[in-house]
């Protein structure tokens, strides 16, 4: 569809679409949302890297690639690796990459490929340097094998393998904080975003481009099939985290910290806020909430300390 | 140009390395094992003085080192790495990768024993359990040969699409000097024309495509198919790039099982590697000695030669299959193999297995001497004492 010039004017994103309609995601999937983001920032000149996930699915079956970039499918475990073997090659053979006019090479994973079995390769990739991004999309959980917990499931969620019920089996630890490790690679550039606030995400995803060396973006992106959420609460759901500072938007840039809040004055509000509204947290008590919420805190004036001392 | 060797005295690890600069790979990802280790060390060595433009990806594991390599064959890089036992046992998930998405990357494996008990010296089980994944696979005899087999295997597999594995033998070949005969640059580049990639990431004029996305039922099998199609081509190219080889520099690679005075003979001994140089040593002495033998060495494993083994079993009574490797639970594996491919022909020599060398266990001349003996009076009983013959056992 053709957008009439006034009305591209007033778009606060880009307007060109890259992302094709008959994908195969949920309805309110932000996985999928993400993608279709990433594509508006980077368009055709874009070299994708998914591991197995539910982007896999996402993109299409064979023959169909409902990515408007050139996509290779990799295994579970390997995105850092094969970015780092997509730009030497390219390196390799003159084509530039990043900048304005260069390859944008990215890597797209979901949490359980990034925090969990990926790790390794994506320390790896962070240490030696690569020019590429690596997006993780933290959907909490496996979600492509039918909503297992991973390590960057929250305390007090009920996943397939985390089951609640009578005697007490929910995730009993804290979601690791995969973006503190990225840091301490001292990559040039690591950022958190959500896919409520894609301005934010886009910019984030232009710095990016702009950065030489390798970076990071944690996207929040919900998942109504694995948080028993409805599909059209996926928005409210990803800007409640952000405003109860459950998943705050910072970035980290050569040093420096600086947290991108849509009201940095509010305090946060109150965890149940977000809770409520996903069938995940119902097995909850009071007492689990209490430790969900201190832990939350905690982390938030930790990393208010961080952009104060380093900001 | 006319062909002026370059004769060099290398170790089989600096073949290797030399073999991946004349063949101008671009991109390198590798991770350090023993007995691996100098290939990677002397082409960081060719880099860092200036004598190759090649990329060099340093990774923190040979999963990742398979994969590198992958995405880097997949965006267009002529791409190479090497290892040894354990390593390519991790890598085992990314050569079905490799295959599956028709990346022709070359690697050389350093057969060694898998642990436990820990072993680095020569063993050819790590390769031979990687049969299935797709992969050529050339078991080079001595160093001239791992040098000759990585740029055959460049041209076989970029052109039926597949990678190729090179092997060689951990010790025997890989820390042992010879002289060898290198081929001037000028000479392999014209033997080896850069590479031409069937698709390319960094293609960004034809339609968005993807690669190693979900195929249904519907089409799953004909992907499985093309790649045995073109496994079948490759014993084709195999030759003809083998005969090519002989034809520019002298060494004829166009039998993908050498025979070596088999044409009288009574009995072969069949077997792979650096192993058949000793064979072929013994088979002269045994012929001084009165025994019509003669030595059939299986160069490319993978494909199978079915049709040259048919051709040889045909014409002699029994065939001595030396396999240093062994499946548990069966029997050595290219005893398996080599009876598997007889089964429905009328060739139906003796067939009998020595397990030897496991490990790195010295095996010799007189070895073969003994088990030329045995293997004399079985095909004069006309049957077989035992099927599988642990040979070295100390009893
Ligand atoms: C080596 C290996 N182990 C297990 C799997 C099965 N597997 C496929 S996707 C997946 C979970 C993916 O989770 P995540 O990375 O969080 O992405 P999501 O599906 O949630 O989008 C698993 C366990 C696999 N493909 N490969
Ligand atoms: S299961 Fe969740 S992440 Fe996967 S496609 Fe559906 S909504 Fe998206």
């Amino acid at each position: 569809m053709e957008i009439p010039e006034q009305v591209k004017k007033k778009l606060t994103l880009p307007a060109e679409e890259h992302f094709y309609a008959g994908h195969t995601a949920c309805q309110g999937c932000g996985a999928a949302l993400g993608l279709r983001y990433v594509l508006k920032a980077y368009g055709r000149k874009t070299i994708f890297a998914i591991p197995a996930c539910c982007s896999t699915i996402i993109a299409g079956a064979w023959p169909y690639n409902t990515l408007g970039a050139n996509l290779f499918q990799t295994a579970f475990e390997t995105t850092g690796a094969v970015l780092g073997g997509i730009e030497a090659a390219l390196k390799a053979r003159g084509i530039k990459v990043k900048g304005e006019d260069g390859v944008m090479i990215v890597g797209w994973a979901g949490d359980g490929g990034t925090a969990d079995i990926g790790l390794q390769a994506l320390s790896g990739f962070l240490e030696r340097g690569h020019d590429a991004l690596y997006i993780m999309y933290d959907n909490e959980a496996y979600m492509n094998t039918g909503i297992q917990r991973s390590s960057s499931t929250p305390y007090g969620a009920w996943t397939t393998n985390t089951p609640g019920g009578k005697r007490h089996f929910l995730e009993k630890r804290h979601k690791k904080k995969v973006i503190d490790i990225v840091i301490a690679h001292e990559i040039p550039y690591a950022a958190t975003a959500s896919v409520a606030y894609p301005e934010d995400f886009i910019r984030k995803l232009k710095t990016a481009q702009k950065t030489p060396g390798p970076s990071f973006i944690q996207l929040f992106a919900p998942c109504p099939t694995g948080w028993r959420s409805p599909t059209d609460k996926s928005i409210e759901i990803a800007r409640l985290a952000v405003q109860t500072a459950y998943f705050p938007l910072f970035e980290y840039k050569e040093g420096k910290y600086k947290i991108n809040m849509p009201n940095p004055k509010k305090e946060p509000k109150p965890i149940e806020e977000f809770l409520k509204l996903q069938g995940r947290f119902k097995y909850m008590t009071r007492e689990d909430i209490q430790i969900l919420q201190e832990w939350v805190l905690r982390e938030w004036e930790k990393l208010k300390k961080l952009a104060e001392v380093f900001g | 140009m006319e062909y002026k060797p370059i004769r060099k005295v290398v170790s089989g690890n600096y073949a290797a390395a030399y073999a991946a600069l004349h063949a101008r790979v671009q991109v390198v990802a590798a991770y350090p094992i023993t007995p691996q280790t100098s290939i990677i060390e002397k082409i960081a060595e060719f880099i860092a003085n200036g004598e190759a433009d090649i990329q060099y990806v340093p990774v923190e594991s040979e999963h990742s080192a398979m994969a590198a390599c992958i995405g880097a064959s997949a965006a267009g890089a002529r791409a190479f790495t090497a290892t040894s036992a354990q390593g390519l046992a991790l890598m085992h998930e990314m050569l079905h990768w490799a295959s599956g998405a028709r990346l022709p990357i070359v690697m050389v494996d350093v057969n060694r024993a898998m642990a436990p008990p820990w072993s680095v010296w020569d063993d050819q089980t790590d390769s031979l359990a990687q049969r299935d994944t797709g992969w050529m696979q050339f078991y080079a005899e001595n160093n001239q040969e791992v040098y000759d087999g990585v740029l055959m295997a460049f041209k076989v597999a970029e052109t039926v699409n597949l990678p190729a594995m090179i092997v060689e033998s951990a010790f025997i070949l890989s820390h042992t000097y010879d002289v060898i005969e290198m081929i001037p640059q000028e000479l392999v580049d014209e033997f080896l024309p850069p590479r031409k990639p069937l698709y390319d990431l960094a293609d960004f004029e034809r339609e968005p495509f993807s690669v190693g996305s979900l195929a249904t039922p519907a089409d799953y099998y004909e992907f499985r198919y093309k790649i045995q199609k073109s496994m079948e081509e490759a014993k084709k190219v195999i030759k003809e790039v083998g005969r090519e080889f002989g034809e520019r520099f002298g060494r004829d690679y166009s039998q993908m099982i050498e025979t070596y005075r088999t044409d009288d003979a009574d009995f072969v001994f069949m077997g792979m590697g650096s192993l058949m140089g000793t064979v072929k040593e013994a088979v002269d002495i045994l012929r001084q000695e009165g025994y019509k033998v003669g030595a059939a060495k299986v160069r490319w494993f993978r494909p199978f030669p079915k049709e040259e083994l048919y051709e040889l079993a045909k014409n002699v009574d029994g065939i001595a299959v030396l396999d240093r490797n062994y499946s548990f639970g069966m029997e050595g594996i290219l005893f398996t193999e080599a009876k598997g491919a007889l089964y429905n022909t009328d060739a139906k020599p003796l067939m009998k297995n020595y397990i030897v060398g496991l490990g790195g266990r010295d095996f010799t001349v007189n070895d073969v001497r003994k088990i030329a003996e045995n293997m004399k009076a079985v095909i004069e009983k006309g049957e077989l004492d035992v099927e599988v013959d642990w040979y070295h056992l100390k009893r």
